[in-house]
């Protein structure tokens, strides 16, 4: 647990917020757009970054 | 020069006048926020300042110590064995990664650099530098004890800065030439089809 409090992907997080809002103003104009775009982008990063963390670590376990 | 841009698919009725598009893209660069709130868009002057000035300053934090000085992730140096290549997409944000470039050019003229902020690395004996510049940096600490002394967080500045810049590009374009419209997705349809409805239902 203490590991994963720790863990230097948390350094992503503000990053992946602050990546997805940008990227959906520059798609939209009214803020309610914006926030929902960012959201849905958001949560594809995270998504993505999960299948490939399974990956990696699926690796590990046939190793 | 006022530009109106039609309202993309996403339903909202609204015109994006683009005021000056030109100057709104300098001041887009000079300062994150600056073109949209020079043209109006309050807002999305807000969320651009806030978002992209928040992840270069906490990439500042990450690469520096009060012993260090602050900011040693963003430097700027091009001398043959010492090019620092994300400095051209730290420069994305502007008037905030200028220091860097005021304190390489005070270095490269054999000045010391004013303070510890943003200034270049000593360089190291692999690197191609006249003895003046080689003497102006003499006191800065040199790349490796920056990586030896900041760890991973070095690197982890670079990257912070680096797409601080980098969102900027997105921010000026923005400034340019209004939102890019996205294609339709699922949620975007639904509304489409809400909103006509009401319409018809208006109309009768």
């Amino acid at each position: 647990m203490e590991s994963l409090l720790t863990n230097d992907l948390w350094f992503a997080l503000p990053l992946v917020i602050a990546v997805s809002l940008v990227y959906a103003a520059t798609r939209h104009e009214s803020m309610r757009a914006i926030l929902r775009h960012a959201t849905r982008i958001g949560t594809w990063i995270v998504g993505f970054m999960v299948v490939v963390f399974l990956v990696l670590e699926l690796g590990i376990w046939y190793q | 020069m006022a530009v109106s841009k039609e309202p993309s698919h996403t339903g909202e009725d609204q015109t994006v006048e683009l005021r000056d598009p030109m100057m709104a893209a300098l001041l887009a660069w000079l300062v994150p926020g600056l073109g949209h709130y020079y043209q109006g868009r309050t807002a999305k002057a807000i969320l651009f300042f806030v978002c992209i000035m928040g992840t270069f300053l906490y990439g500042l934090y990450l690469g520096g110590s009060n012993e260090l000085g602050w900011g040693r992730a963003v430097y700027a140096s091009w001398h043959p064995g010492g090019r620092r290549l994300p400095y051209l997409c730290q420069i994305g944000i502007g008037l905030p990664a200028m220091p860097a470039l005021v304190q390489a050019v005070r270095a490269s003229k054999g000045e010391k650099p004013w303070s510890r902020f943003m200034a270049p690395p000593r360089p190291d004996f692999t690197e191609e530098v006249s003895d003046s510049v080689r003497g102006a940096l003499a006191d800065q600490p040199s790349l490796d004890e920056l990586n030896r002394r900041l760890h991973r967080f070095f690197e982890f500045a670079t990257v912070y800065t680096m797409v601080a810049g980098l969102l900027n590009v997105l921010a000026i374009y923005d400034a340019w030439g209004g939102p890019v419209s996205p294609e339709k997705d699922e949620d975007d349809e639904e509304e489409d089809g809400e909103r006509d409805e009401e319409k018809a239902a208006a109309k009768s």
